[in-house]
């Protein structure tokens, strides 16, 4: 089947219309905002959490959207195996909310960082990733600030065993070293799943490069291995 | 009612770069003898409670579920009846 997506507003969310935008014109699917008051999914499939600055960043990033009514319906979704990826914001939404385990730090450089990245593809067998090529690396872009992933060792053990790291940042090659780490993410942490690999959080913007106009499509992979596990499904 | 103040500290073991960078100035100041600078957070507010003991219950919930992520910071409180 065809998957339905729904693209959580709250209020400074700020990449919620380019969510909204490649779902609906690159890939021609259905798709929803869901206004973080309401506590309706619209029968969503998948459930985008955009890039933004929630709540100001009031806090701590994420830290307040993941008491909205919104979220209560978007937790009980993803604990009964609903695909969620939260992008930039939506992946510190996702950590606040215990979905995924650690924290975000402030950038290691303290800058805003905003440029392309390349990321090495860590684990293929999600369904967020089956559509990425063997050893194609993606060029994404980031933009954030806090974007500087830090767990205890015990979490990151449990995170390398289970597979749970998906991408880490890299050189054009898809070699995995401290020069091409944009922000000082613990392992170059850039996007893991939870256990059950229903719940992506990812720092880079795949909705940013999924358009050929804008000259960048790897963030098509993503959306395709999406789309394309629905459609298996049936 | 009780008056409620909060500091929040970042975790030893975690890297505060915003303390780094902080202590940077320090340097320029010339203040040579500053070392470990960490930059944490003052919360205030009220409590509108009976007895000690409740209001005690709202501020650690309160910390422990929103103002703090204990994967990274350590609360502590002080009340104050008023």
């Amino acid at each position: 089947m065809k998957p339905n997506f729904g693209v959580v507003v709250f209020p400074g969310s700020n990449c919620d219309h380019d969510a909204y935008y490649t779902v609906k014109k690159i890939f021609g699917l259905d798709v929803n905002f869901l206004w973080h008051k309401d506590d309706d999914l619209q029968k969503s499939d998948v459930i985008i959490l955009p890039g933004g600055f929630s709540y100001g960043d009031y806090l701590r990033t994420g830290s307040i959207a993941r008491f909205s009514p919104i979220m209560k319906s978007v937790i009980d979704f993803a604990n009964n195996g609903g695909v969620v990826i939260g992008i930039c914001n939506g992946f510190q939404i996702l950590l606040e909310a215990g979905l995924l385990p650690g924290v975000m730090l402030k950038n290691k450089s303290l800058q805003f960082v905003c440029k392309d990245v390349y990321l090495s593809v860590a684990n293929r067998n999600t369904l967020f990733t089956t559509d990425v090529p063997a050893d194609k690396v993606l060029k994404i872009p980031i933009a954030h600030g806090e974007g500087n992933y830090f767990a205890d060792d015990e979490t990151l053990n449990e995170l390398s065993e289970n597979k749970q790291i998906v991408f880490k940042y890299s050189s054009a090659d898809g070699e995995v070293n401290e020069n091409d780490n944009p922000n000082g993410s613990l392992l170059n942490i850039a996007g893991i799943v939870n256990k059950n690999g229903n719940v992506l959080g990812m720092m880079p913007h795949p909705e940013r490069c999924c358009n050929p106009v804008l000259g960048k499509t790897d963030g098509a992979y993503i959306f395709n291995s999406i789309i394309h596990n629905f459609l298996v499904e049936v | 009612m009780f008056k409620a103040t909060v500091i929040i500290r970042r975790r030893p073991s975690i890297l505060d770069p915003q303390g780094v960078a902080v202590e940077k100035g320090a340097v320029l100041l010339g203040l040579t003898n500053v070392k470990e600078t960490r930059i944490g957070k003052y919360i205030e507010f009220t409590v509108d409670a009976d007895d000690k003991s409740t209001a005690e219950k709202e501020v650690n919930e309160y910390c422990s579920k929103l103002l703090a992520n204990p994967i990274m910071e350590d609360y502590e409180f002080n009340l104050e009846k008023v």
